[in-house]
């Protein structure tokens, strides 16, 4: 090894340096590579890729994109009806779904509630958040039938899994202290509930509530493509007929409101954040 | 009159953390509990209003035994015991008023402390004890908004509107600089006297112990090693509650300006 002052005079043989490897084992490291390609070759070789199809696919998909131009605005009231009902569906979804994930989320919390209840309340926001809002939708259509309500009632649930979960770590989270101080005051637990643990969740509720907002605005768009109301549904109606143009003239419109939407909710929950 | 005989209290399968504790506190006595952390000091009063769970023993307060208390009847017994907390434990995102009346819980139903329409009388009783430790013009400002003294009276009224028969202050000044937690010591000395209230303050500060309580108990590893008055409380007692396990701490700054303390009585 070379002394420094040596080295300083650069009286020493070149030091090379290469980037350690991610993952240091060679054997691991080539039998992970050798691995994906030997997938890849499987997958592709066995998956039933039907090559003449997609190449008569391919200029269908080029008469459909050009069917949509011009969008043609011109059934401007369907639309209209149709993204009036999916706000409707979306809002109603919301307050709904946001109101009925407090007590829920107080159920699942660990730190105040007992543990049965706590195993229920996680339960049911495990199985709400468990099924994507899309095959929901298509349970509350067969139940209830084509419509806005399937729609109304696939976005509460989905509002109270994901609004319920978050609001249960929350809870799991505020300072116990003043739930404390409440119980030595004599307070019951409802009461302890409103000043100890509903305030200290408040922000985070509001700020939960606008995205969830923003969110179901996006998801029932998607839920009315399997017949439970909203501009969904008008857009299905649309390619079923072959009017692309309308169909392009309400993605754009959906496009549009989607990002307005977002930047809304986003400037409200910084504003209170 | 608190009476304790023979507390114990067990963490699972640990070594007891109170060793069965007698105390006796009778009329408006201020008493201080030293000890060392993790002595039991907080477990002991925590024991008192059942925030935690004694082991054995009885604990009576006015001759309800409160060891065995549930539900109702527990949440009744704990209105009577006021506590002051170390960390105040206010409710930081609601008003100052808010937080006195929230010490009336016990008494209103839920539909009043939801709507907060307390009753009149615990209104008057909330101003009068905001003015008489000069809070009260704080009533509707946030709780998180004061300064850390301001906070702490916050805290003693909210105790003082249970009406109760005795106050807890688990280290009550411990998260405030030396000259306010005086001026907090002064408070409640003073407080028990206007109400004949009995208080028990948890205290690291021994000076402050000496200086404005009327009895000193010292505890160590769970055991009532000293109880006496202040005089009492000489080189030897602190030897032997704290020997070899830290030095407490032993200044008290000076008095501080008495004049707005004591000028306003209890309406």
């Amino acid at each position: 090894m070379a002394s420094p002052d040596r080295s300083a005079r650069g009286e020493h043989a070149p030091r090379t340096w290469r980037k350690p490897p991610f993952i240091a084992n060679p054997l691991v490291r080539y039998g992970i590579i050798v691995a994906v390609v030997a997938y890849l070759i499987w997958a592709f070789g066995s998956l039933p890729f039907n090559w003449t199809r997609i190449a008569e696919g391919l200029p269908r998909a080029a008469r459909i994109f050009s069917g949509g131009f011009p969008p043609s605005f011109e059934r401007f009231g369907l639309l209209l009806t149709g993204f009036k009902e999916s706000f409707q569906i979306a809002i109603l979804a919301t307050l709904l779904g946001v109101a009925l994930s407090i007590p829920f989320a107080v159920m699942a919390a660990r730190n105040i509630a007992p543990m049965p209840i706590y195993l229920l309340g996680r339960a049911i926001i495990i199985v709400s958040r468990s099924f994507h809002p899309v095959i929901v939708a298509i349970l509350f259509v067969a139940a209830v039938g084509f419509g806005p309500l399937a729609g109304i009632l696939t976005l509460t649930l989905y509002s109270i899994g994901f609004v319920g979960k978050l609001l249960a770590e929350e809870i799991e989270e505020i300072d116990w202290g003043q739930v404390e101080a409440m119980r030595a005051s004599g307070a019951g637990y409802l009461a302890t509930l409103f000043y100890a643990v509903f305030p200290q969740i408040l922000p985070r509720q509001v700020g939960l509530s606008m995205y969830q907002l923003d969110s179901n605005l996006r998801a029932s768009a998607v839920v009315g493509i399997v017949g439970a109301g909203g501009i969904g549904s008008t857009l299905m109606n649309a390619f079923g007929r072959y009017d692309y143009d309308f169909a392009f003239a309400i993605l754009l419109i959906i496009i549009a409101v989607i990002l307005l939407s977002e930047g809304i909710s986003g400037w409200v929950r910084k504003k209170i954040w | 009159m608190l009476e304790i005989t023979q507390l114990v209290k067990r963490y699972g399968q640990n070594e007891a953390v109170l060793k069965g504790l007698d105390l006796k506190v009778e009329g408006n006595s201020v008493v201080s509990i030293v000890g060392a952390s993790g002595a039991g000091k907080s477990t002991l009063l925590r024991c008192i209003n059942r925030l935690e769970e004694p082991t054995s023993g009885s604990i009576t307060l006015n001759g309800t035994e409160l060891v065995h208390l549930k539900g109702t009847a527990l949440r009744q017994a704990r209105r009577k015991i006021g506590m002051v907390f170390q960390g105040f434990n206010l409710l930081d995102r609601l008003t100052v008023m808010e937080n006195v009346l929230a010490g009336r819980l016990g008494y209103v139903n839920l539909y009043q402390a939801i709507t907060r329409r307390y009753p009149q009388a615990d209104i008057e009783r909330a101003f009068s004890l905001m003015e008489r430790v000069g809070i009260a013009h704080y009533a509707n400002k946030r709780a998180d908004q004061l300064s850390g003294g301001e906070r702490q009276r916050v805290g003693v009224v909210r105790a003082l509107m249970q009406e109760p028969d005795v106050l807890l202050a688990d280290e009550p000044t411990a998260s405030l600089d030396p000259r306010t937690s005086e001026q907090i010591m002064m408070l409640l000395q003073s407080l028990a006297s206007e109400l004949s209230l009995p208080v028990l303050i948890n205290i690291h500060n021994v000076a402050q112990a000496k200086t404005y309580t009327e009895r000193i108990v010292g505890l160590r590893h769970g055991t009532l090693i000293f109880d006496g008055a202040p005089a009492d409380f000489n080189h030897d007692a602190l030897d032997a509650i704290y020997g070899g396990i830290e030095t407490p701490d032993e200044s008290v700054t000076g008095q501080p300006p008495a004049a707005g303390e004591h000028a306003h009585g209890l309406a």
